[in-house]
């Protein structure tokens, strides 16, 4: 027996020292096209283990490989090198039409020859369900994502929101083992999008489904998913919570990608008890959180979110990080303010302060203000500990 | 004022030759169909609608053998048709404008021109059969052209460009995405194409059907070059009555009735198939 298949049998007789069996998992998975001759990656090796019911992303700029991750998975590319296995079954070499997952499709790609009800049938019917159970099963996935009443309508005669929820029901509706979702918002307009983001959310919970979200928004990513893997230029650059992704950047591009991030390059100075501490300017200092790899004379990298920032008029007391700039844009959002400081070493700044008192700026353009933020708030880029 | 009548102004060129080159024609046609007399002693309005019997009766067979080659020819330039246009829709990568290309060539050398080199190619002693009964593969009697598939062929090879654009336009508008959703939705890739790509492309396949298979029932080149005495269109028989026989009567009345029995066709096949009533037919 291999250790997928004991895997397997341990799940199925209930063992509970057994791992479960991954709902979907890549290994090594290597995809090249050949173009003009030259070989062009598109993703370089990615390992991936994605647990059964898991709101999942796949979260990177266009280009860096996530589309084609999924489209692997779904079976529409074969990998150049690498496994692809859905709940322990190696499928690398199966066909679309006999994969257990489901794809909902960027465009919708809906047949636009359909009704909704044939749509949503489609697979169901493929399958050759009996007729009452495929009826069944078509009303009740109306039902959930609320298209009841529409049935006899043609995706033409829908608006943006409602194909998509019938793109959803149709997948849905086959009960896949996991659904993937190609950038499902995209087309939306924001205010469908954030109802759309707490509606997938719900249907992920009622159906109890694996959701696999490829996504270029980090915010949709932050508020959906579980996990999110950070994808860039064919690698996973970091793959984790949102909370520690957003939190504990491992690398510059994720820092950069997730968020407004502020990046500063120095030296460690002195370390102090279990606080380090950078120079910045002539009478600036960072603090930050000690770890084994900080070393006076160290180089180190930190990032700093804006909101965790506050902009003072006053040197700030000691035991935080504080740095003094100059202000070279300060706007007014409604919410929150948004400014933009200049530090002594060139580098901007940016900052936001939540507008909770009606006193409008705190400083404007041309100020010379003091920033300062929590030790625990600087983190250094690459120091996370890997989970 | 000026910005209403623009539209109007600029319909007029092409009205006007409609109406003189269309419409004049068309009520001297069909005055001339009900006249009576003949060339020497000149013709008459005598409002004799028995030409039009006369005719059907006369030459019913090549009517109905029109409409047979026709729907033959339609048939097969829609077997050979779609899968050349499938192939260049689907697989033509980068050089679809190439392929294409290739389709309309034929159309750079002269209609009959074509037709004569199928009547070298198929000649009984010619570069294709000689070599055949030579090899004793086939009897020396053996002949293609003057039979029925001879201008049936001739039909199919001439009309073939006009089957494969329409569909192949119609395939190409597929978004390929929803080929895929198909496949992901457990079809197969036969059940992908009839479900999905064949009922898609049928407003192409209904084009496609009407502009091959009107112009190939009143077709007269195709059966006075490749066919015998036995293959004779209603086609010839209008060219016959005009130019040789000079009854003029006679031939605009078997026009008038080649026309209003091909509209009638049209239409009965629009109503029938319709893509709207195809689309909604193959959905289920």
């Amino acid at each position: 027996m291999t250790d997928i298949q004991q895997d397997m049998a341990a799940a199925e007789a209930g063992d509970p020292a057994a791992a479960p069996v991954p709902a979907i998992e890549l290994a090594g998975v290597v995809k090249e096209y050949h173009a003009r001759g030259e070989v062009v990656p598109a993703v370089r090796g990615v390992d991936l283990s994605i647990a059964e019911g898991e709101f999942f992303a796949l979260l990177g700029p266009s280009g860096c490989g996530k589309t084609t991750t999924m489209r692997m998975v779904a079976g529409f590319e074969d990998p150049t090198r690498g496994t692809v296995r859905l709940h322990g079954r190696d499928v690398t070499a199966v066909p679309p039409n006999r994969r257990d997952v489901n794809m909902v499709f960027q465009s919708y790609a809906l047949f636009p020859h359909m009704n909704v009800w044939d749509n949503v049938a489609f697979g169901l019917r493929r399958r050759g369900l009996p007729r009452e159970e495929v009826r069944r099963r078509v009303a009740e996935t109306l039902e959930i994502v609320d298209l009841a009443g529409r049935e006899r309508r043609r995706p033409r005669e829908l608006s943006g929101g409602q194909q998509q929820r019938v793109a959803l029901a149709r997948a849905l509706a086959n009960r896949p083992r996991a659904l993937l979702l190609d950038e499902p918002l995209g087309a939306l307009d924001l205010k469908l999008r954030q109802a759309m983001q707490g509606e997938l959310k719900r249907i992920q919970r009622e159906v109890g489904i694996t959701f696999v979200h490829v996504t270029h928004d980090q915010g949709e990513a932050l508020a959906m998913s579980d996990r999110i893997a950070v994808m860039n230029d064919g690698r996973i650059e970091q793959l984790g919570p949102p909370r520690e992704v957003y939190e504990r950047p491992a690398t510059r591009f994720v820092a950069g990608f997730i968020g407004t991030s502020n990046l500063l390059a120095g030296t460690v100075a002195e370390v102090v008890g279990d606080l380090a501490v950078l120079r910045a300017g002539e009478d600036g200092r960072v603090l930050l959180p000690a770890g084994d790899h900080l070393r006076p004379g160290g180089p180190v990298e930190i990032t700093v979110r804006p909101e965790k920032i506050s902009i003072e008029t006053v040197e700030p007391v000691p035991g935080v990080s504080a740095v003094r700039g100059t202000v070279t844009d300060a706007s007014y959002l409604g919410t929150a303010n948004s400014y933009l400081v200049r530090l002594p070493e060139g580098t901007e700044f940016t900052v936001f302060e939540q507008n909770v008192h009606d006193s409008g700026l705190t400083a404007r353009r041309g100020d010379t203000v003091w920033l300062s933020w929590q030790p625990q708030h600087s983190y250094a880029i690459g120091s996370r500990t890997p989970s | 004022m000026r910005r209403r009548i623009t539209p109007y102004l600029l319909v007029l060129p092409g009205g006007l030759w409609l109406l003189a080159f269309l419409v004049v024609p068309l009520v001297f046609m069909a005055s001339v169909s009900t006249q009576q007399g003949d060339v020497v002693t000149g013709f008459t309005q005598a409002f004799r609608l028995a030409n039009y019997t006369d005719a059907l009766v006369a030459y019913r067979t090549q009517f109905l053998r029109s409409a047979g080659y026709g729907l033959a020819g339609t048939g097969l330039a829609l077997l050979l048709g779609y899968p050349v246009a499938y192939w260049i829709a689907f697989r033509g990568g980068a050089h679809k404008s190439t392929y294409l290309l290739l389709v309309l060539l034929p159309f750079f050398v002269s209609f009959v021109l074509r037709t004569v080199a199928w009547r070298f190619l198929l000649a009984d002693d010619g570069i294709l059969l000689r070599p055949l009964k030579d090899a004793g593969l086939l009897p020396e009697g053996f002949h293609v052209l003057q039979t029925a598939a001879a201008v049936i062929g001739g039909l199919t090879y001439n009309y073939l460009p006009f089957m494969i654009l329409p569909i192949y336009v119609a395939l190409e508008r597929i978004d390929p995405r929803v080929v895929e959703a198909a496949r992901d939705l457990y079809a197969t890739g036969r059940a992908a194409f009839t479900r999905v790509v064949l009922p898609l492309s049928l407003p192409g396949v209904f084009a496609g059907v009407l502009m091959t298979c009107v112009p190939m029932t009143s077709d007269y080149v195709n059966a006075s070059i490749l066919g015998g005495p036995a293959n004779t269109m209603i086609g010839n028989i209008i060219q016959t009555q005009y130019l040789v026989n000079n009854d003029y009567p006679a031939g605009a009345a078997l026009s008038f009735i080649l026309m209003a029995a091909m509209l009638a066709g049209i239409f009965a096949y629009a109503r029938a198939l319709g893509t709207e009533n195809v689309l909604r037919v193959v959905a289920r």
